[in-house]
Formats: structure tokens, sequence, C-alpha cells
């Protein structure tokens, strides 16, 4: 595992979206992602299309993956969590190569959970046989781009969870 | 209150070249479609989601028109959707809602509140700027030119009479010509590349 104290940098997950030629990032902001939601506001080549709650994001993804866009997700994982159906239904069941980069609230290194939300969402996650990646740190950030690869093989969800929240973004 | 299978014959003159997304109506639309590349009878992925599938639509291909016809049950289940929508505000999106009172498919339990709900209200709450409500054929057909014309998103609720099915969902006889797969394959070929 990556070293902790090098930090994870929002420009990271940035680059990696331009990387990949994404369009779109469907997005619930959550208070631990708002130095990201600041550099989005700023990417003229990257549009916000803000929801209200999480499910809306699969079917919107839905829509503009069909359409010939290429959206990205960004939610926390309880609002992944409130979106089982809407995944099934509208992401894996319609075929989406879509990158889900969830939030990761309540997880810790060593692993003890004081926050449920962290306690259930790997196994939400394996319930639905969903690929993903934790990403901590920039030294981790490779595997996002293994995400990307790996939703364009399958044409299927597949999320990246964000690890950070621990200790909050680094601004580079 | 008026017939589905009535309000799709008076709306079939005016759609156009416009995408089609028949929602929940969708058995009464395919026979009538002149356009069948260009129109996405989904069935129901996950209810709830059709709004925000059309809308994602219309943002990845702002030149296309891209007509809904969605349900009063899906509004309730992700009102929140509205908002998304009014705020974007494409031009080329025309949210069209079948009112029937009821979860039809479900054996006709009504929705909340179903007698007093105003879901054009509720639409022109979230920020759209052209709403509809129509109880009657004849006003709708009288308006549906007008309607298309505007610029999107127009939100148009319109009090439809149930088709009530209590048929277990295993005996259900399944009403779309082409799978889900061949439905979007189909239609993005019509659709072509999208321009950056």
């Amino acid at each position: 595992m990556a070293d902790q104290e090098g930090g994870f940098s929002p420009q990271t997950i940035i680059d990696h979206l331009k990387g990949n030629n994404v369009t779109h990032v469907v997005w619930l902001p959550d208070s631990e992602t708002n130095f990201l939601y600041t550099l989005l506001t700023q990417e003229p080549s990257l549009e916000l299309v803000t929801i209200s709650r999480e499910g809306q994001a699969f079917s919107t993804a839905a829509g503009l993956s069909v359409g010939g866009a290429k959206p990205v997700i960004l939610i926390q994982n309880t609002g992944l969590m409130e979106s089982g159906d809407s995944m099934r239904g509208w992401a894996m069941g319609m075929n989406i190569p879509v990158v889900m980069m969830v939030g990761y609230r309540g997880w810790t290194r060593h692993g003890v959970d004081t926050d449920t939300a962290a306690t259930y969402t790997e196994h939400f996650i394996h319930a639905f046989n969903i690929k993903y990646f934790l990403v901590e740190s920039d030294a981790d950030a490779d595997r996002i781009q293994v995400a990307f690869d790996l939703a364009e093989k399958t044409k299927q969800p597949v999320a990246v969870l964000i690890g950070d929240e621990f200790h909050g973004f680094v601004q580079r | 209150m008026f017939q589905t299978a009535d309000m799709f014959k008076a709306f079939a003159p005016f759609r156009g070249n416009a995408v089609v997304i028949p929602g929940r109506g969708g058995r009464h639309w395919i026979n009538l479609s002149d356009k069948p590349d260009r129109d996405v009878p989904l069935g129901d992925p996950a209810m709830g989601g059709h709004a925000s599938f059309s809308f994602g639509l219309a943002m990845a291909r702002p030149d296309e028109k891209i007509i809904l016809f969605d349900s009063e049950g899906d509004i309730l289940m992700n009102m929140g959707a509205l908002t998304t929508i009014a705020e974007k505000e494409p031009k080329n999106f025309y949210h069209f809602v079948l009112d029937n009172g009821v979860y039809a498919t479900t054996g006709g339990q009504p929705v909340p509140n179903a007698e007093n709900v105003q879901y054009d209200v509720i639409a022109r709450g979230c920020g759209y700027k052209s709403t509809y409500s129509f109880d009657n054929l004849e006003d709708f057909t009288n308006n549906i030119e007008e309607i298309l014309s505007k610029p999107g998103p127009v939100f148009v609720t319109m009090k439809v009479a149930p088709e009530v099915e209590n048929t277990p969902i295993t005996q259900r006889v399944r009403w779309q010509k082409k799978t889900r797969d061949q439905t979007i394959t189909d239609l993005q070929r019509e659709l072509g590349p999208r321009k950056p």
C-alpha cells in the first residue's frame, strides 16, 4: 500500500478524468471532496452535473453514455448504498462502462470502523459483484487508470474507493 | 382524463425526427412509430430513472430533440431530478408525464395523494420555465404543436386512464420488439458519432 504521508491531490483525479476524455462529472457534493469541487468548476473540459440523490447518478450517466458522452460518477459511499437498484438497472443492466469515484467515509487503515458507512461499503459492492480499487494517495493513482480500462473492457461500472477522507485531500 | 393510446395518436404527426423514450406507455407507441430506430423503449430498468436517463441523453446530444413519456410514479420516486434538469436547461428536452394516479403495473394501488398532486406546479417550482397540464384529449391535441416548438425543457402532465396490470411479472407478455441492447445499438447507429 502506498505511503499515506504523500496524501492525495484532487488534481490527480482531474488529470485522470481529462486523460480518459471524460466529458461529464455526475456528482453529489460531500464535504471531504470540496477541494475537488473547486477545481472541477475551473476545468472547462469537464461539465458538472449536480444531482440531489445518488441513484440519479446512474440513470443520468446511462443517458450520457448512450448518447456518446463519457461520464464519471462522483458520490459518497453512503449514497452508493442508497443507489443499489439504480446501479443494477441503469448501469449494470444497460452495460454502461462508467467509473464511479466513491468517497469512502469512515474508512481507516487500521480497520477499526467507528462509522457504519465504512463497515458495509465493501460488503455492498461485493453483493453486486462490482470490481473496485482503493486509492489512498497519489502513489495509488495508477489504479484509477486500471478502473477506466476495466470499465471499458467489461462494459460495466467499476468503483474507485477514495480512502483518503481520513486525513483529507492535499493541495498541489 | 384520456386514453394513453389516443394521446400517442395525437402526438405521432408531430414527432418529426425526435428521439422518443416512450416509457410505461410504450406498448401503444411502438406500433404507431415510423422511426423505430429513434425509439428507446427500455421497459423499466429501475423505477424512477427515466427522467434522468433522458436528460442525460439530451445533454449528450444537444442537436437532437429528445422526447420522454414519463409517469407520475417515476416522478414521485426521484422528484429531485427535476431540479437538475431545470438547472441545466436542455433546450432539446421535452418531458411528458402520464398521470394515471396509480401504480398500474402492480395492481392499481393509488400513488400518494393521487387526487391532489399538481405535477406541473412542482415542475415549475423546480425551475422548468414552460409547463402544461391537460385533462382532456382535445386540449392536448390543440397544444401539442406549440409545445414542441418551444425551447426545452418543457414539462407536460396529462391525466390518463389507468391500464392496470395484475399478472405476475414472469407471466407478462413482453411488448418490446427488440432487446434493450439492440435498441441502444440501433439508436447509436441512427444518431452517429457525437460531436465533441
